[in-house]
């Protein structure tokens, strides 16, 4: 049970948090076809769109009204308009999703009604689906965007079905999924005979792999029809706690029930994902499971003698914060820190003394004296600064290869990121010399020598 | 607010922009910036420039005022380095929150300064303005001034708010900026008569270090870098430089021409990019030192510098003329550094096939014309599909362009390389050139390119 503080500092010092509207952003990204646009300045997409293109390290495509001083004083139905004919004329896609950013929502543009009106004038709209989410970059944190997309995406879209299609289930898939992630979930669930909608789904669209043609939009990622036809699946299954409200939303729609998954990372969690599987099929475990759950025990044990007693500091939203800081708590370390980006119910739970809400210059006034940092990239300079080992998680990870297929789910990813921070702890062990036992002396050499071995 | 609108009139009626003075009076009131398309644009914000041409000062905390995605979303993302402090790569935000959109973020920011002064204690904060703090009416220039005199440090307001243009406007507001609150308020310890000032170098990836040993050797003292490795110091005293050279074409042509006018520094426009260019930087500056006092025999040992290093970087890039020559990039890239880089590819034999002006003056594309000939392939506007379709119909056997439409190249299996400001690479000066050969060479050259256009073996079969 941790103690959540929120700090009450002016100035944020190298901010861990992102904003919603990118948040948002990418969970359209997940759509099949799709031009996410941000409602702002044309700076606001400028910037997401960087930050996602050193992540992922593909096109990425994004979309802004552009707005200047004027319009946005002015009201921005104008500059909607204009983005949504300029959109469909040149990119053709099969969904637009909009996102507000802080300018447009401090003006206070009434989006919705501004397309209500567009559509009236626009006629040969009717048949592309539009949906616009409300993400203030004042507000939250880049999981709430997240979050507040798909359920939108959800209301608007899902569609009532009193008939249910007996292998079909829904997949809400949480921001700190990667793509490899997806993936392997996918393979999970098919292996037991059910067929799967996973919504948002940036496995087809952003896991890095080599088209056929040129496209300005998604390619890959859910289809409109996919999630139109969620409510004929027979259950819903939230990953991370912030999907909560898509799954309540498609519950209320369409009368599908939910089981949430806060984690897809340790043993037990991936017993529960299993067995609960096993029961909605109606199937045994293949085998392939319980050789994978084998693994992942052999994996603990061997692992364990370096885990043990380590110290950790991590920065990360919360459901990926809750995740990796409960695999290091099960597998014997302590989470001496805790920051992350936004409330969330799954702070409290954390296995820390006290989870901050804060940013990385928080994290490394902290930090000193642990054995292992994990946060996104941009825990580089504070990594270099204590001398600690680092590990890269979240987005973005831009100075590194391969962040799309990271993987964090399912037995086999448990193993082997188990693997991967042993490695760490390996490759930093404190080698025992002639001094190491020796009495501290005046201004400490000890001190001095341990420093060094870090 | 209205404050900065006379600015922005101001900066756009500049006269030393060869362009905005064949305008008329109406014209140039609408400004020299596009009217952006909504749906079709792409490219930063005036925020977004703002901060390029000012967070290369190296000391300085840069804090930046407004909600979390201004600096959240982009913080320590570009390439300018550093030989001392790397405090400019800590970002600092007031990270506003609603209470603050409705109640005014003022005191937040006065007492996020304070914190920076008691925990970083830097010579001085800039503090950059961005659309919802301005939306709301913060007033950051009257802020500052009574932060300045409260805490006895230097805090620089940056008033280019995204919304009030492009990247391009930003530099120029960046620039208003340095010269309303920094330039000339402090002295140097010393002076010589060999002091320039170089405008518009932001030293990305280190590349004001390919060109400084050069003018070492000639005794030649940069006073200040505007901006790149700059202290806050040596900008602050740049007004007792001899001459200036401005690097990055127009962005910053507000700095060198109110400098000349003010301190009576003259400037030229030069660039470090390509060998011929790179030494008539070195002549000019040699020139404009010896017009202002400098001994003449500057202007020989110049000559002398530029006939051995020139003899040096074409014998380093010999052995890559051969596989080079005829090879055809396509170069997409904004303003100046369309012309120089045209200019130091065609010295190895490489043919440019087509060239992006989107962000050129009409300066850039007469010098663009005057080296790539009359029928120079300049695309305004080029679309993502149509770069796609001429790399994959093999119309050109490279891309040089920034980061985001590299997976434009990458996807159509063609070559690409990063000319832009997150690249990783140095290409200035005489060494920078032969890297930039040396990278185009080893990206043509890579043998990956063979095996990921091959089709996979099954779909060959089925083909054939």
């Amino acid at each position: 049970m941790a103690v959540v503080s929120v700090l009450r500092k002016a100035c944020a010092v190298n901010p861990l948090k992102m904003s919603q509207p990118i948040g948002g952003a990418l969970a359209f990204m997940g759509l099949d076809n799709c031009m996410p646009v941000l409602h702002g300045s044309q700076g606001c997409t400028a910037f997401g769109l960087v930050l996602f293109v050193r992540h992922f390290r593909e096109a990425i495509p994004l979309q802004t009204t552009a707005m200047n001083e004027v319009t946005t004083i002015m009201g921005g139905i104008d500059n909607i308009e204009q983005a949504i004919l300029n959109i469909v004329k040149r990119a053709k896609p099969a969904i637009i999703g909009i996102c507000s950013t802080g300018l447009t929502e401090t003006k206070g543009d009434d989006v919705d009604g501004y397309l209500k009106l567009i559509r009236k004038k626009h006629p040969e709209l009717d048949t592309l689906p539009i949906v616009y989410v409300s993400t203030p970059d004042y507000k939250d944190a880049f999981q709430d965007g997240w979050a507040n997309a798909v359920t939108r995406i959800v209301q608007q879209l899902v569609e009532p079905a009193p008939k249910k299609i007996q292998n079909q289930v829904n997949i809400l898939a949480g921001s700190h999924l990667s793509p490899g992630d997806i993936d392997e979930i996918r393979e999970i669930v098919e292996d037991f005979g059910l067929s799967p909608i996973v919504l948002p789904d940036l496995s087809g669209s952003l896991d890095g792999h080599v088209p056929e043609d040129f496209s300005p939009t998604t390619l890959g990622g859910t289809k409109v029809d996919a999630v139109r036809s969620m409510g004929q699946s027979v259950v819903t299954l939230v990953l991370g706690e912030h999907m909560l409200s898509a799954a309540v939303e498609i519950g209320i729609k369409a009368e599908v029930p939910y089981t949430v998954f806060d984690r897809l990372l340790g043993l037990e969690a991936n017993d529960r994902f299993i067995a609960f599987l096993s029961e909605v099929s109606g199937k045994p475990v293949p085998l392939k499971y319980r050789r994978q759950r084998s693994q992942l025990v052999d994996a603990m044990l061997d692992g364990h003698f370096f885990f043990g007693g380590k110290k950790i500091a991590i920065g990360a939203e919360p459901d990926l914060l809750w995740a990796i800081s409960s695999l290091l708590a099960e597998m014997g370390c302590e989470i001496a820190v805790a920051v992350t980006t936004t409330l969330s119910p799954m702070l409290e739970k954390i296995p820390a003394k006290e989870v901050l809400v804060g940013d990385l210059e928080d994290m490394e006034m902290r930090a000193k004296g642990c054995d292992l940092l994990i946060t996104h990239s941009h825990g580089r300079q504070m990594a270099e600064r204590l001398a600690i080992p680092f590990l890269r998680m979240g987005l973005p990870i831009f100075d590194r290869l391969g962040a799309g297929h990271k993987l964090g789910v399912g037995y086999r990813g448990t193993r082997d990121l188990i693997f991967e921070i042993g490695n760490l702890f390996l490759a930093n062990a404190h080698e025992a010399g002639p001094d190491t036992w020796a009495p501290l002396q005046e201004g400490g050499s000890g001190n001095g020598a341990q420093a060094a071995a870090h | 607010m209205a404050g900065l609108t006379t600015k922005v009139q101001e900066v756009f009626d500049e006269p030393g922009c060869d362009k905005n003075q064949g305008k008329s009076e109406k014209e140039r009131k609408k400004g020299c910036t596009k009217q952006l398309q909504p749906g079709a644009a792409a490219g930063g914000c005036a925020f977004d420039g703002a901060k390029i041409a000012l967070q290369p000062i190296t000391d300085v905390a840069h804090l930046v005022h407004g909600p979390i995605a201004c600096e959240g979303n982009s913080w320590d993302n570009r390439g300018a380095k550093s030989s001392g402090s790397r405090l400019y790569r800590t970002g600092f935000t007031t990270d506003i929150n609603e209470t603050d959109v409705v109640y005014g973020g003022e005191k937040r920011l006065f007492k996020a300064i304070k914190e920076i002064l008691d925990k970083y204690d830097p010579p001085a904060v800039f503090v950059y303005q961005t659309c919802v703090t301005a939306l709301i009416g913060d007033d950051i220039d009257a802020l500052c001034k009574a932060a300045s005199e409260k805490f006895g440090k230097p805090i620089i307001p940056v008033n280019a708010p995204g919304f009030v243009g492009s990247k391009n406007l930003g530099n120029k507001l960046a620039g208003e900026a340095l010269l309303d609150h920094v330039i000339g308020t402090e002295e140097p310890e010393y002076t010589t008569p060999y002091d320039i000032n170089i405008i518009g170098e932001y030293n990305l990836a280190g590349e004001l270090w390919q060109v400084k040993p050069l003018l070492d050797e000639l005794g030649v003292r940069i006073l200040s870098c505007i901006s790149g490795d700059a202290r806050y110091h040596e900008v602050a005293s740049s007004h007792r430089a001899k001459a200036a050279m401005m690097v990055c074409s127009k962005a910053m042509i507000n700095i060198a021409r109110k400098m000349d006018e003010r301190y009576d520094i003259p400037f030229f426009e030069g660039s470090f990019y390509g060998i011929s260019d790179m030494s008539d930087s070195l002549r000019q500056i040699a020139q404009l030192l010896v017009q202002k006092g400098a001994g003449p025999d500057l202007l020989e040992r110049t000559e002398n510098l530029i006939a051995r290093e020139e003899a040096r970087a074409w014998e380093m890039m010999a052995p890559y003329r051969e596989r080079l020559a005829g090879k055809r990039v396509l170069l997409i890239t904004g303003g100046v550094k369309s012309w120089s880089v045209v200019a130091a590819l065609q010295e190895v034999g490489i043919e440019i096939v087509g060239t992006s002006v989107k962000k050129s003056t009409k300066e850039d594309k007469e010098r663009i014309k005057e080296l790539m000939g009359e029928d120079a392939h300049m695309f305004d506007d080029m679309t993502p599909r149509e770069m796609y379709a001429m790399l994959k119909d093999a119309r050109a056997d490279i891309m040089l362009s920034g980061g985001r439409s590299q997976f434009i190249a990458l996807k159509a299996k063609m070559p690409w390389l990063d000319i832009n400001q997150e690249r990783h690479h140095a290409y200035a000066g005489y060494d920078g050139m032969v890297a930039l050969v040396r990278e185009i060479d080893k990206a043509l050259y890579n043998p990956v390119w063979e095996q990921a256009r091959k089709p996979a073996p099954w779909e060959a079969a089925w083909q054939s």
